[in-house]
């Protein structure tokens, strides 16, 4: 159990996705501009990475070890990944019209949201059984929602600020995330 | 002229990395030797153009509706190819760029020129774009390695990614004491990325206002 705590806070904290590892700088920089859409889109990140996980794993332990096609994991993951991402598209279109709207062109861009990807591919690179497999990938998205949420706040009020013409918009935002990432480097060596 | 215009234009003023921010986390997370920039620049460009190429050949016949899948699927395949021969010919390469390289299937460059360009014009013009993006890629992780190196480590250290005991080139320009190794970590990597956007982004004001006050003169 303790070891499942720690991976937990390593991956939300310690190895967070977006200050450490880099992945997911695309809605990171594109939805982060107000709290309202960085909320949502956490929220929707959260239930495709646990879905997708749930189902690549199965998928690479139950189809593709037996018929020795591990080779194919990589096609297999990301159709896997399109299928899912679209049909939260059609749920959110359905249940919050208004959400849709302010995420715009960020929804069906989760496919390509490195972190979903990374998520799956490191549970199986890793070798993880069942448990650490869940809290991993429950982890990690907690983390990239949390992130983004912080960041969109500081956004914010970034917008109010005088900032160097160069500097408008998304450099700023970048130095920004170095503070940001300054700050989270203070977790390591937590666990 | 137009064709040449069209691949220039990837290189600095429509820069997929600075200008476009599109595969910024490849960008950020690769580049802290110049070694590894040039493997992952090398595999995004050869990837990116046989995507086109591909893409753009099978443009008639592929259903608007499902034309995403179709897609993802023929650049997954093609990222595996390379992933496997990379695996295979330079192991050194493999162990330092890690998960990145199967990654470049979620790189939003490729994805983004498949949709934007390969999927409405033909097979060559397709091919220079992919090239020209490419190289776009490729100068710009070039870039943000060299700076973030020559600061962390104090030198450049090339060698060939086919056989690690063959170094190309070896430099120490700044003495260890002074070395920032700050600049090896995330934080170095989103300051450096930050001043070099908006180098390209003042740049390009520069010459958007060049561009008016000629048209103004003109009249």
């Amino acid at each position: 159990m303790g070891e499942l705590m720690a991976l937990l806070v390593t991956s939300v904290l310690v190895n967070n996705v977006i200050l450490t590892q880099f992945l997911g700088m695309c809605p990171f920089m594109g939805v982060s501009k107000k709290k309202s859409s960085a909320i949502g889109m956490g929220v929707a990140v959260v239930f495709v990475i646990v879905v997708a996980a749930l189902v690549t794993y199965a998928l690479y332990y139950l189809v593709l070890v037996p018929l020795q096609l591990e080779f194919m994991d990589l096609i297999t993951f990301i159709l896997v990944i399109a299928s899912l991402v679209q049909l939260t598209e059609m749920f959110i279109k359905k249940t919050s019209p208004a959400l849709y709207k302010s995420l715009g062109v960020y929804l069906p861009l989760i496919t390509t949201n490195c972190v979903v990807l990374n998520v799956c591919l490191v549970n199986i690179s890793n070798s993880y059984n069942f448990a650490q497999m869940l809290v991993y990938s429950i982890g990690t998205p907690l983390g990239f929602a949390l992130v983004l949420f912080i960041f969109s706040t500081i956004r914010e009020r970034l917008e109010q600020s005088e900032v160097p013409n160069a500097f408008v918009g998304n450099p700023i935002a970048l130095i920004v995330a170095a503070i940001m990432a300054m700050a989270f480097s203070c977790f390591t060596g937590i666990v | 002229m137009n064709r040449f215009e069209n691949f220039k234009a990837g290189l600095i003023k429509d820069n997929p990395v600075f200008s476009l921010f599109l595969g910024i986390c490849s960008t950020l997370a690769i580049t802290t030797s110049v070694n590894n920039a040039i493997g992952m620049g090398v595999s995004v460009i050869i990837v990116l153009i046989m995507s086109n190429v591909i893409i753009s050949c099978v443009r008639k016949i592929t259903p608007d509706e499902i034309r995403i899948p179709v897609y993802i699927v023929i650049i997954a395949t093609l990222v595996k190819i390379i992933q496997m021969l990379i695996q295979a010919y330079a192991p050194s390469l493999n162990t330092s760029l890690g998960v990145f390289i199967p990654l470049i299937v979620v790189n939003c460059i490729i994805l983004g020129r498949a949709e934007a360009f390969a999927s409405k014009n033909g097979v060559l013009d397709s091919a220079l774009d992919g090239l020209g993006m490419g190289l776009g890629y490729t100068l710009a992780v070039l870039a943000m390695s060299f700076i973030r190196e020559l600061i962390s480590t104090g030198g450049i250290k090339v060698v060939n990614p086919f056989n690690e005991a063959q170094v190309w080139l070896n430099l120490h320009i700044i003495p260890e004491d002074f070395t920032v190794s700050i600049f090896g970590s995330s934080v170095g990597a989103f300051i450096t990325f930050a001043v070099l956007a908006a180098a390209v982004g003042a740049y390009k004001q520069h010459v958007t206002a060049k561009e008016e006050a000629a048209a103004k003169e003109e009249k």
